[in-house]
């Protein structure tokens, strides 16, 4: 272990420069996100990842974040185990009519004022699970959505981008349900 | 004569049915099918409904063979369950019974599996019918006894993980039972299928389950084409197993990490960490998809991969020749870590055998079987490769697999870059104007995974089954962590992985 850890004194570090909030996020957020401050919510940002039916596609992205190259930690966005910790819940999938109990339940565990970020393309309209008997049809119709990250799957840095935006947004004074 | 093409020789063959046959059966043939199953003569590798038939699929092990069995013209009496006297069929026996209606005769355990009683319907595959106005309490099986308590997690976890139930019943810190409860991101994909045109069931096979994107289109794709019989350009397939190896590659070594992770070692997950992250990179520079997700379609494969994506792949198999080795001695070197996996979480060799676990599952207990080894399709006819095989069965021996097989796929991906052919990557599939069907056999990181489809005439999708192998696994979960204590539950969970998502469906 000890050759590992020296090894890694000497070499430069992986993590990438923070890419910029995109645009497009951004303009969506303008329109969803009103009130709140950065007295509330300071400069961090507790996820809560909801998986109301993805095929974990955008979990696993997800889960890359936390890699050494994205090191999200860094920008003070971090993922939680409980809602109850959250200020942003997270949710991929065309959330699932199985599901759709557990992703009320999880919001409502999520104490105010909280964000609902929908991620990735099943998560905006059902995307190609659109039309079955089995699925919703988007987070929208079951939580209020501030914001959506589109992709199949986003990659990390366009998640990375649509939370910056959502962080910049809110500490500047957005709305929070 | 083998088992299997006894069996199959007994019923009335199929026409059009490619490569393997399919045959149905009447009852008697069906329950010989089902004692050679309990016998362990032949290995059950998928077990399916739809209106008035249900259909199964064997494995003929010894033959090196594949083929379908089907009961057809049922009614509402029934078939005769499989389950009752081979139990991996139970979780699809029950499966089928919420899917279509038709009544598996005897099934042991007669409680839905899929169906939450959410949906605004019963039988989305069968006779459709409107829900029940109640949806009653799940009925988990009980433990009792004195200081047996019970702990229910799940659906949402405390990871970035997806959903599902488990009910532990522990006597202190040891689990005495775990039942699991999954079909919660059930999203009606074999519904979906029924009636969509080539290039949409690609895109909804490709979307079973995110991990395995590639081998489940690789799946599909071969299934289609067995079905109208085309003839793929051998670039597009040497390109698909290529594709399949970097999947393979990028999910072993994310596992790997994840698991010493679960152990309080997360120096391990960095380290692999970074060489996913590689993996997904190189992949999408070559690909331009991290997850090469809808590169492979029927007909062959979506994007070609020029110089520079070459380039990329062996600077890639140079980066982790040199930083997987020291990786592998701190997993083998450190005790604290090796404390928490030999002897964790033991699947026993009979019980892999007689579910026919796939993947490093089984090939950590004694069960060699691997579709890329014994069905041959192409280009692994050509390339070399070991399976690798240990019989401990428990978290350390699924992590040296998985160890094992890392340096296998970096061969592999070695030898196809070295002897990819050149030439076109994409043959139009031919419209045909009978009922065609088509089954496929694909080995995913996970396991084997089987799409079977039957095309209606003009060449849309009728019924297309896809089935996971996290089927057969996930109840060899329940079996392996009995005895361990609760806090080593998400070691073997993870060892494991078994898909939500692929079994839901």
């Amino acid at each position: 272990m000890r050759k590992l850890l020296f090894g890694n004194l000497m070499r430069l570090p992986l993590t990438e420069p923070a890419p910029l909030p995109s645009d497009a996020a951004m303009e969506e957020l303008a329109n969803a996100v009103d009130t709140a401050s950065r007295r509330r919510l300071g400069r961090s940002l507790s996820i809560r990842a909801v998986d109301a039916g993805s095929c974990n596609g955008c979990e696993l992205e997800m889960q890359a974040l936390n890699n050494p190259f994205y090191d999200i930690e860094r920008f003070g966005i971090r993922f939680v185990a409980s809602p109850r910790h959250a200020d942003v819940l997270l949710v991929t999938g065309p959330v699932t009519k199985n599901m759709r109990e557990a992703l009320e339940r999880t919001y409502n565990a999520t104490p105010a004022p909280k964000w609902v970020v929908a991620l990735g393309g099943c998560a905006r309209d059902g995307g190609c699970f659109a039309g079955s008997y089995a699925v919703v049809g988007g987070v929208s119709k079951v939580v209020p959505v501030d914001l959506h990250i589109p992709g199949c799957p986003p990659s990390p840095t366009d998640i990375l981008r649509g939370l910056l935006a959502l962080l910049e947004r809110a500490s500047m004074g957005g709305r929070a349900s | 004569m083998s088992t299997l093409s006894y069996i199959l020789e007994k019923g009335r063959s199929v026409p059009h049915h490619a490569p393997w046959p399919r045959a149905i059966a009447d009852a008697d043939l069906w329950t010989s099918a089902m004692r050679a199953l309990s016998e362990g003569g032949l290995v059950l590798l998928g077990l399916w409904g739809e209106g008035s038939a249900v259909h199964m699929a064997l494995l003929d092990e010894p033959a090196g063979t594949i083929g379908a069995l089907s009961l057809e013209g049922l009614d509402s009496a029934g078939y005769p369950s499989v389950a009752q006297s081979h139990p991996p069929a139970l979780r699809l026996e029950r499966a089928i019974r919420d899917l279509t209606g038709l009544e598996p005769q005897d099934l042991p355990d007669s409680r839905p599996w899929l169906d939450h009683g959410r949906w605004d319907l019963r039988h989305p595959l069968g006779e459709r019918g409107s829900a029940l106005p109640e949806v009653s309490p799940y009925a988990f099986l009980r433990a009792e006894g004195e200081g047996v308590h019970q702990i229910p997690v799940g659906p949402v976890h405390a990871g970035i993980i997806e959903p599902g139930h488990f009910r532990f019943t522990a006597n202190g810190e040891t689990v005495v039972r775990l039942e699991e409860r999954l079909g919660y991101v059930h999203k009606g994909t074999e519904a979906l299928m029924a009636g969509a045109d080539l290039s949409r069931g690609a895109q909804l096979a490709g979307r079973v389950s995110g991990d395995s994107t590639v081998s489940y289109a690789y799946a599909f794709a071969q299934a289609v084409e067995a079905a109208v019989g085309l003839v793929v350009p051998p670039r597009a397939i040497w390109l698909r197993a290529l594709m399949a190896e970097l999947e393979r590659l990028a999910n072993h070594v994310g596992d790997i990490g994840a698991i010493c992770n679960d152990a309080a070692f997360p120096l391990m997950l960095a380290h692999c960490g970074v060489l996913r992250e590689r993996v997904l990179r190189a992949s999408n520079a070559a690909f331009g998809h991290r997850l090469m997700r809808d590169r492979i379609v029927p007909g062959g494969v979506a994007s070609d991969l020029n110089d520079d994506g070459a380039a990329g792949l062996r600077s890639l198999l140079a980066e982790i020749r040199r930083r997987f080795p020291p990786l592998v001695e701190l997993y083998d070197n450190t005790t604290s870590l090796q404390d928490r996996t030999v002897g964790t979480g033991r699947l026993r060799a009979e019980l892999a055998r007689e579910y026919g676990a796939g993947g490093y599952v089984g090939r950590a207990s004694g069960r060699g079987f691997d579709a890329r080894q014994v069905l041959r399709y192409p280009p692994y006819d050509s390339l070399a490769f070991d399976v690798p095989v240990l019989n401990d069965g428990d978290v350390n021996a699924r992590v040296w697999i998985r160890i094992r097989e890392v340096e296998q796929s970096l061969s592999l991906v070695e030898q196809i870059l070295d002897h990819l052919p050149i030439g076109p990557i994409f043959n139009a599939i031919p419209t045909v104007d009978d009922r065609r069907e088509g089954i496929a056999l694909v080995e995913g990181f996970r396991g084997d995974i089987l799409v079977w489809l039957r095309l209606a005439p003009g060449g849309r999708i009728d019924r297309c089954h896809l089935r996971d192998p996290s089927w057969f696994q996930w109840p060899l979960l329940e079996a392996a962590i009995e005895g361990n204590i609760v806090a080593d539950f998400p070691l073997c969970n993870k060892s494991f992985n078994c898909s939500y998502s692929g079994h839901d469906l």
